[in-house]
C-alpha cells in the first residue's frame, strides 16, 4: 500500500480546491439561498408543513443532497479529467500506485470538499429556518457516505468523458432531474401510487429519504433500505473503477 | 573480454498494435544492461515513444513481456515502476502549481519520504533553483522540460528514460543537462534516451539501438558500431598538384581529387580484411607522388544512421512491391 501516494494526490487536489476557494463556496451558498427564497417563500406560503415538519425545514435535507450530488460528481470528474486532458496523467500511470490508491486520493479530496460544502449549506439554512436534527451522527454518516459515493461516480464520469461537454452532460441531464424527481422538495407520498412505484427506481429517492430521516425521523422508505442502496451504489462504483484500471479503459491506449 | 553485465531491462517478443489497427512495434527483443547509457535512435514515427510508453506502464502491450530489475511490469508493477523515472517527450506539466510543489508531488507519488535536500540538489543541478516558487505556466518551454526531468529524478530512480530530453533546451543548458546525466550514470543509474541530435548519442551513449518502422534493426556498442560500419577516409595532401588521378593506380574507384589537385582522398571500409592502404601507398611511391601530410577521417554516427535507415526503408518498399 502506497500511503504516501494517496496523501500526495489528496493534498494536490485540496490545494487545487483552495486556489478556487471562493467560487467553490460562494456559488453553492448563493444558489442555496435562492432556493430558500423561491421555494421557501413562494411555495412555503401555500404548503405550511409536510408530515408535521415545516416546509422550509423539510426541504433542507433535499437541498443539501442536491448540492452534494452535483458538487461531488463535478469535482471528482473534473479532478481526474483534467490530467487526462493536459497529459499529466502519464505520471499517475507510470507511478507505483494501484487504481484503488489513485481513486482514494481523488475521491477523498472531492468528498472532503463536498462534505465541507454540505455543512456550509446546512449552516446557511439555519439562517432561514429553525432546524432540529434528530440523529446528528446518522446525518453526518449519510452526508459522508453520499459524498464518497458520488465522488466515485464522478471519478468514473471523468475517466469516461471524452470532452468537456460530456463532463457537463451527466450532472446536468441526469443528476439534476433525478434529484428534482427524487423527493427533494416534496415527499414521494404525495405522488399517485403508480408514480410512487416509479420513484423507487430513482436512486436519489433513497439518498434523500435516508438523509431526511436523520433530521426529522420521517422518510419515504426505511432508513435501512436507504443505507443499503447507498452502499450498493458505492460498491458498484468501486467495481467499475477497479475494472477501468485493470483494463486501462480510456486511460491506456 | 568484456565482463558480462546482468541486464536491468529485458524485453521479450514485445509488439504493439494500436486500436486503429496500426502496428507500431513488430517483435521487439532487447536487453538493457545495468548502468549503461543506451541511445535509441530512429526517424519520426519509428516507435521509440511507444516502446518507452509500454515499459513505463502508460501503454498496454499487445504481446510479449518486459521485466525491469527482474520484476514483471504487469504482475509486479509496483516494484518495476518504483525503479523507473520517465521524462516524456511531450511537455505535459501542471500549470498552476509551483516548481517545488510539482517536484515534491512526484516524489510522494512514488512513495518516497520527504527529502527537501534532495529536491534542492536536483533543482540546483538543473538550474531551476531560482524558479522554485514560480508557477509552472510562467516558465519557458526549455524550463518546463527541465521541470519534467526534475520530477523524474525526484524519487531517485535506478532507470531513467529520457524521451528527447534536449528538444527546445538551449546549448548552454544542454551541456548542464548532460552533465547531470553523466553524474547519474556515475552513481549507477541506467539511462535510456532518444534524441534526434545524433552528436548527443555519439557523445553520451555506451550502446546504440536503431529502430525503424517498429523494428530494432541494430544494437551495437557505440565504438564497435562506428568502427564496424563506419567508412574511413584517408586524406593525402600532395606536394605537387595532380591534373588527374593516374589511371593505373590501385583503388581508382575509391579515389577523389580535390583542392585543385592537391588533395587525394581514399575511402575505405574498416570492416574489410584488407583496407588497401598499403597497396595505395606503394603505388604512390611507384608513381613518385610525394606526400606533404596525411590524415584519416571517420564517418559520424549520423552518416551511419542515415545509411542504415534508408537501407531498411528500401528493403521495406522492396518487399511490398
Ligand atoms: N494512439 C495512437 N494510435 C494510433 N497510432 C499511433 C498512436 N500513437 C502513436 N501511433 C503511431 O505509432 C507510430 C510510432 O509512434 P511513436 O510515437 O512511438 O514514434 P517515435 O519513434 O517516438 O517518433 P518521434 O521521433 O516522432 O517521437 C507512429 O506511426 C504513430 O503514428
Ligand atoms: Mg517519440
Amino acid at each position: 500500500m502506497n500511503g504516501r501516494a494517496i496523501v500526495s494526490i489528496y493534498k494536490f487536489e485540496m490545494a487545487r480546491t483552495l486556489r478556487t476557494i471562493w467560487q467553490s463556496i460562494v456559488s453553492p451558498v448563493i444558489s442555496t439561498s435562492l432556493y430558500f427564497v423561491v421555494f421557501g417563500a413562494a411555495i412555503g406560503s401555500r404548503i405550511t408543513e409536510i408530515e408535521g415538519v415545516a416546509y422550509g425545514a423539510f426541504i433542507v435535507p433535499g437541498l443539501i443532497m442536491l448540492m452534494l450530488l452535483t458538487q461531488s460528481t463535478m469535482n471528482a470528474s473534473f479532478g481526474i479529467y483534467f490530467p487526462r486532458f493536459t497529459g499529466t496523467i502519464y505520471e499517475l500511470l507510470s507511478a507505483p500506485v494501484s487504481s484503488f490508491e489513485i481513486a482514494c486520493g481523488y475521491v477523498g479530496a472531492a468528498a472532503t470538499k463536498s462534505v465541507i460544502l454540505g455543512l456550509i449549506i446546512l449552516a446557511t439554512s439555519w439562517l432561514f429556518v429553525p432546524l432540529h436534527i434528530e440523529h446528528p451522527l446518522w446525518m453526518l454518516g449519510f452526508l459522508v457516505l453520499t459524498a464518497i459515493t458520488f465522488s466515485l461516480f464522478g471519478f468514473i464520469i471523468g475517466i469516461w468523458a471524452d470532452g468537456f461537454e460530456q463532463l457537463q452532460i451527466i450532472p446536468l441531464l441526469i443528476l439534476t432531474p433525478l434529484t428534482f424527481l427524487g423527493g427533494t422538495f416534496y415527499s414521494t407520498h404525495v405522488l399517485p401510487p403508480f408514480w410512487q412505484k416509479v420513484a423507487l427506481f430513482n436512486p436519489v429517492v433513497y439518498l434523500v429519504s435516508g438523509f431526511r430521516w436523520s433530521f426529522f425521523e420521517i422518510s419515504d422508505v426505511s432508513p435501512a433500505v436507504s443505507l443499503a442502496m447507498t452502499v450498493a451504489f458505492l460498491v458498484l462504483c468501486l467495481v467499475v473503477i477497479w475494472w477501468i484500471f485493470r483494463t486501462g479503459y480510456r486511460l491506456k491506449k | 573480454m568484456r565482463p558480462i553485465m546482468p541486464s536491468i531491462i529485458s524485453i521479450k517478443n514485445l509488439s504493439k498494435t494500436y486500436a486503429s489497427g496500426f502496428t507500431a512495434l513488430k517483435t521487439i527483443n532487447l536487453d538493457i544492461e545495468r548502468g549503461e547509457i543506451f541511445a535509441l535512435l530512429g526517424p519520426n514515427g519509428a516507435g521509440k515513444t511507444t516502446l518507452i510508453g509500454i515499459i513505463c506502464g502508460i501503454l498496454n502491450a499487445s504481446t510479449g513481456t518486459v521485466t525491469v530489475g527482474g520484476h514483471d511490469i504487469i504482475n509486479d508493477y509496483r516494484a518495476a515502476r518504483a525503479l523507473i523515472g520517465l521524462v516524456p517527450q511531450e511537455l505535459t506539466t501542471d500549470a498552476f502549481e509551483s516548481v517545488w510543489d510539482t517536484v515534491s508531488f512526484s516524489r510522494g507519488l512514488f512513495g518516497k519520504p520527504k527529502n527537501p535536500a534532495h529536491i534542492e540538489k536536483i533543482l540546483k543541478d538543473l538550474s531551476l533553483w531560482d524558479k522554485k516558487d514560480n508557477k509552472i505556466r510562467t516558465l519557458s518551454g526549455g524550463m518546463k522540460r527541465r521541470v519534467l526531468i526534475a520530477k523524474a529524478l525526484s524519487h531517485e530512480p535506478k532507470v531513467l528514460f529520457l524521451d528527447e530530453p534536449t528538444a527546445g533546451v538551449d546549448v548552454e543548458l544542454r551541456k548542464d543537462m548532460w552533465q547531470v546525466v553523466r553524474d547519474l550514470r556515475a552513481s549507477g543509474v541506467t539511462i535510456i534516451l532518444t534524441t534526434h541530435y545524433i552528436e548527443e548519442a555519439e557523445d553520451m551513449a555506451d550502446r546504440i539501438g536503431v529502430i525503424s518502422k517498429g523494428e530494432i534493426i541494430l544494437v551495437e556498442r557505440k565504438a564497435e558500431l562506428m568502427s564496424k560500419l563506419g567508412k574511413k577516409q584517408l586524406v593525402l595532401h600532395l606536394q605537387k598538384p595532380l591534373e588527374q588521378i593516374p589511371p593505373d593506380i590501385f583503388g581508382l574507384a575509391n579515389l577523389t581529387l580535390a583542392d585543385g589537385g592537391k588533395e587525394l582522398t581514399f575511402t575505405y571500409d574498416t570492416q574489410g580484411e584488407r583496407t588497401g592502404v598499403t597497396r595505395l601507398l606503394a603505388d604512390l611511391n611507384r608513381l613518385d607522388i610525394r606526400l606533404r601530410d596525411l590524415e584519416t577521417r571517420q564517418s559520424s554516427l549520423e552518416e551511419i544512421f542515415i545509411g542504415l535507415v534508408s537501407d531498411n526503408e528500401r528493403a521495406a518498399t522492396g518487399a511490398q512491391s
